[in-house]
């Protein structure tokens, strides 16, 4: 636990990563379908746009986080908006960490500031005060031309409404995060790889018959698998979803739900997921519970069966 | 590559962003009309002017004229060297045409020319638009046989065919004439004979008297035959009329627009003009007409006349006594292609200064500037109104496309979790505009190229479904509208349509461009 400052990670140097064992693992076997970036592999990537030399805060009132173990540290997250001159606090000091190849919950009530937190992990928004910290680095004071980086790179995010754009096809939705990445030389190039990922996903998510057709023709649960699709494309190490399950029945959300796990499972990916459903919440390895934008308890199905100090 | 898949998306599945650009469409197609039109028709106008008219005229206003022309004529090729191609001496005066048409007799102001037949064709097209197809070779003031243009059929018969039978006609009458005059004094013999013999009787004044107030012309003097000018095998000097001066352009019962001709070649006609005295006195002279004159400017047609220079000369006593040299009113010349009018007329102007010599230097485009100027004046003027239609039609693509960013907003929240940068979504929506741009100016240009090239046939349509004339030869003198596409005209009023099209954009795009993620995210 007390670890960090023995460890104090360089970003992108993979002599880190045996640090966490199962992590490394599941790397090693995300590798099959993998695209390595043609000027700048993921690893070098991080070294780009993370700021390195940020310090690591080790500081929580709940649990100590280790950025070695966890993947996202946020520590001390203030956020309030403003509506008519009057500031509405949403988060009033949050702290959060997610460990690697872990599945965490944030779970709370309507406006008890799970999504802004989600949001916020995801740098769709900046906090008023407080950091947080990816793989070592802190991304929330990151420009905003290197979070959108961060975002297409290294982070997929899946929404309760699917977010597909409706103009394009199955593929094409896939294909976005890419397309996004690459320029369009670099894409043509690449092209075929990219799409032969894509289809690899489609494929693994079951929608390999439906690659054609656009958002309009796919049901929920679908839309739900294309948009996990779309997030994994270009092989993130972080998974946002928010409230995956939110506007699906009960059988296709589970069924959403364990292709979740399977991708947990098989590749090691790390998952954040927003949900206000407590018997889902209860499925997942790690639980943060917000109340009034202050995190009322962790709860951790797995802590004790982890090595204490890695 | 995002951004190309979603412009053409967009385009392909947002017709109504198309309807807003109808807008430039019309406009690049009216734009093009317009300026095709307007440059047919000042170029027609132009070339024609520029064919009747000399590059540069030399004029004095001297009744007298300018005397030792050929003086003048050594002086402005010394001055203007290699780049004259050709000289001329005219004689223009203000003069009255008079004619006779089923008894009235009718009269006309018109420009008397005295032009050079040697060398006036050095300057001038003027030949180019005589009907008779000799005259378009070289003009000679000589009355043709037949052959006036056959194709105006109430030009027909002209000539020496129409003359002759003319002239035989009116002979018979005066032979008739005489042969009456004849037995009035046969008549008026007896009576002489009848009063003397009264006389040697002794008889009254009024049986005389009764008898003396017979009928008829008492024709004085001998009993020679009057000598007679004789029309059907003389002429007298040739004058070449402007068409608008022996025609009447109407439409016949079918509406086809039909020159009827009331002077035709063949005619005699009276020019009464100034001698060169002080004051100038009029002086008249009889004219054959041998041809006629259409250069299509309704203005130049309908008030030009063109005789030979000798006669006016001789006519109004511009000879000098001594040489024999005739003065003139004016010197025409004519420069070489590519030479600088305005420099070569400041050079004249430079050479004879008005302190000496009252002399007056246009270029041609000087003496039509002020009609030259409204044509340039309108098609500028009509430039800009149907660049406001553009611009107008900008305000149209700029609201359609706030309502698109709107629409698109939760599509920009996604695209930016995503990763998209904001300058890569400004870029989705300046393309979308250059997109939309693009293909509205390529459907504009199109249409109006084919407006442009089956304009006539529009016309026409139009002219059948309102039952109003669009172009009415009667007054233009054109038979079709005539037009010009310049390559030039058409890629500066497509660009300015494609920019006007993607300025409209630039603002929608900033604002799709500064939308925050999460509040996208979360627009209903």
């Amino acid at each position: 636990m007390n670890s960090t400052t023995s460890n104090n990670p360089t970003i992108g140097d993979s002599a880190t990563f045996p640090q966490a064992p199962h992590v490394l693992h599941a790397r090693t076997r995300v590798t099959p379908w993998r695209v390595v970036h043609p000027d700048e592999p993921l690893g070098s990537d991080r070294t780009d746009a993370l700021d390195s030399e940020t310090a690591v805060s080790t500081a929580g009132p709940i649990r100590a986080s280790d950025s070695s173990r966890d993947l996202i540290i946020a520590s001390g997250l203030t956020k309030a908006y403003r509506r008519h001159k009057t500031a509405v606090p949403v988060l009033k000091g949050v702290d959060f960490a997610a460990e690697r190849g872990k599945i965490t919950a944030i779970i709370g009530q309507s406006g008890s500031g799970k999504s802004t937190l989600l949001h916020l992990l995801g740098t769709l928004d900046r906090p008023d005060s407080g950091e947080i910290i990816f793989d070592g680095a802190r991304i929330d004071s990151l420009p905003t031309r290197q979070q959108d980086r961060f975002r297409n790179r290294q982070l997929g995010m899946i929404f309760q409404f699917y977010h597909l754009l409706p103009e394009l096809t199955l593929l094409e939705n896939v294909l976005t995060p890419a397309m996004i990445s690459y320029g369009a030389l670099q894409y043509w190039r690449n092209g075929r790889e990219i799409r032969e990922r894509a289809k690899h996903l489609i494929e693994m998510v079951g929608l390999s018959h439906r690659m054609k057709h656009r958002p309009r023709e796919l049901s929920g649960g679908e839309m739900q698998r294309t948009a996990i699709a779309r997030a994994l494309v270009t092989n993130p190490s972080l998974l946002l979803a928010d409230e995956p399950t939110g506007n699906l029945d009960h059988e296709t959300g589970s069924s959403i739900l364990q292709l979740l796990r399977q991708l947990n499972e098989e590749h090691g990916l790390t998952i954040v997921m927003v949900t206000h459903d407590e018997s889902i919440a209860n499925q997942c390895d790690a639980l943060v519970r917000l109340k009034g934008g202050k995190v009322e308890r962790l709860e951790a199905q797995y802590w004790d069966a982890l090595p204490s100090s890695i | 590559m995002y951004k190309f898949l979603l412009c053409m998306r967009y385009l392909r599945t947002r017709w109504i962003a198309l309807a807003s650009i109808v807008s430039v469409t019309l406009g690049v197609a009216t734009l093009i009309v317009v300026n095709s039109v307007m440059e047919g028709f000042s170029t027609q106008m132009q070339e024609r002017m520029h064919g009747i008219l000399s590059d540069v005229v030399l004029e004095t206003r001297s009744t007298m004229g300018i005397a030792q022309p050929g003086w003048y004529e050594e002086r402005i090729r010394a001055r203007l060297g290699d780049s004259v191609s050709g000289v001329t001496t005219v004689v223009t005066l203000p003069a009255m045409l008079t004619f006779q048409h089923n008894g009235n007799s009718h009269t006309s102001q018109i420009n008397l020319i005295g032009i050079d037949q040697k060398t006036y064709a050095s300057v001038s097209d003027f030949s180019k638009y005589l009907l008779h197809p000799e005259n378009n070779e070289r003009l000679d003031f000589v009355l043709k046989q037949s052959g006036y243009d056959p194709t105006r059929k109430h030009l027909q018969p002209s000539g020496w065919e129409y003359r002759q039978p003319l002239a035989r006609y009116r002979k018979s009458s005066v032979d008739r004439l005489l042969e009456e005059a004849k037995t009035e004094e046969k008549r008026y013999q007896e009576l002489q004979e009848k009063i003397q013999e009264q006389q040697e009787e002794g008889g009254n004044d009024t049986a005389i008297n009764s008898l003396m107030a017979g009928p008829g012309i008492k024709i004085a003097g001998s009993t020679e035959p009057i000598k007679v000018f004789d029309a059907e095998t003389e002429q007298r000097t040739g004058i070449v009329l402007g068409i608008g001066l022996g025609s009447l352009r109407r439409r016949d019962a079918e509406g086809r627009v039909d020159d009827y001709f009331f002077l035709r070649p063949g005619d005699d006609v009276q020019v009464t003009f100034p001698n060169a005295g002080t004051p100038p006195r009029g002086i008249d002279e009889s004219f054959t007409v041998v041809d006629f004159y259409e250069s299509k400017m309704s203005e130049y047609d309908s008030t030009f006349a063109f005789v030979p220079i000798e006669k006016l000369q001789h006519s109004r006593g511009m000879l000098d006594p001594r040489t024999g040299v005739g003065s003139v009113t004016s010197i025409q010349i004519k420069l070489k292609p590519g030479t600088d009018l305005n420099a070569a007329r400041d050079a004249l102007r430079d050479e004879f200064p008005p302190t000496h010599e009252f002399v007056e230097v246009r270029t041609w485009k000087d003496t039509q500037g002020p009609l030259l100027a409204a044509v340039q004046l309108e098609t500028t003027i009509l430039n800009i109104l149907l660049f406001m239609i553009i611009a107008v039609a900008g305000f149209g693509i700029l609201a359609t496309f706030f309502m698109i960013v709107v629409e698109k907003t939760r599509d920009i929240g996604v695209l930016k979790s995503l990763g998209a940068t904001g300058s890569g979504i400004a870029t989705i929506f300046l393309g979308y505009g250059v997109l939309l741009g693009t293909v509205g100016a390529g459907i504009g240009l199109v249409c109006g190229l084919i407006f442009v090239w089956k304009i006539n046939d529009i016309a026409k349509v139009i002219e059948w479904i309102t039952g109003r004339e669009v172009f009415d030869p009667t007054v233009y003198y054109f038979e079709t509208i005539p037009t010009i596409i310049h390559p030039f005209m058409l890629v500066w009023v497509s660009i300015g349509a494609v920019l006007i099209a993607v300025l409209a954009s630039v603002l929608p795009s900033i604002r799709a461009a500064r939308m925050h993620p999460v509040e996208a995210l979360r627009y209903e």
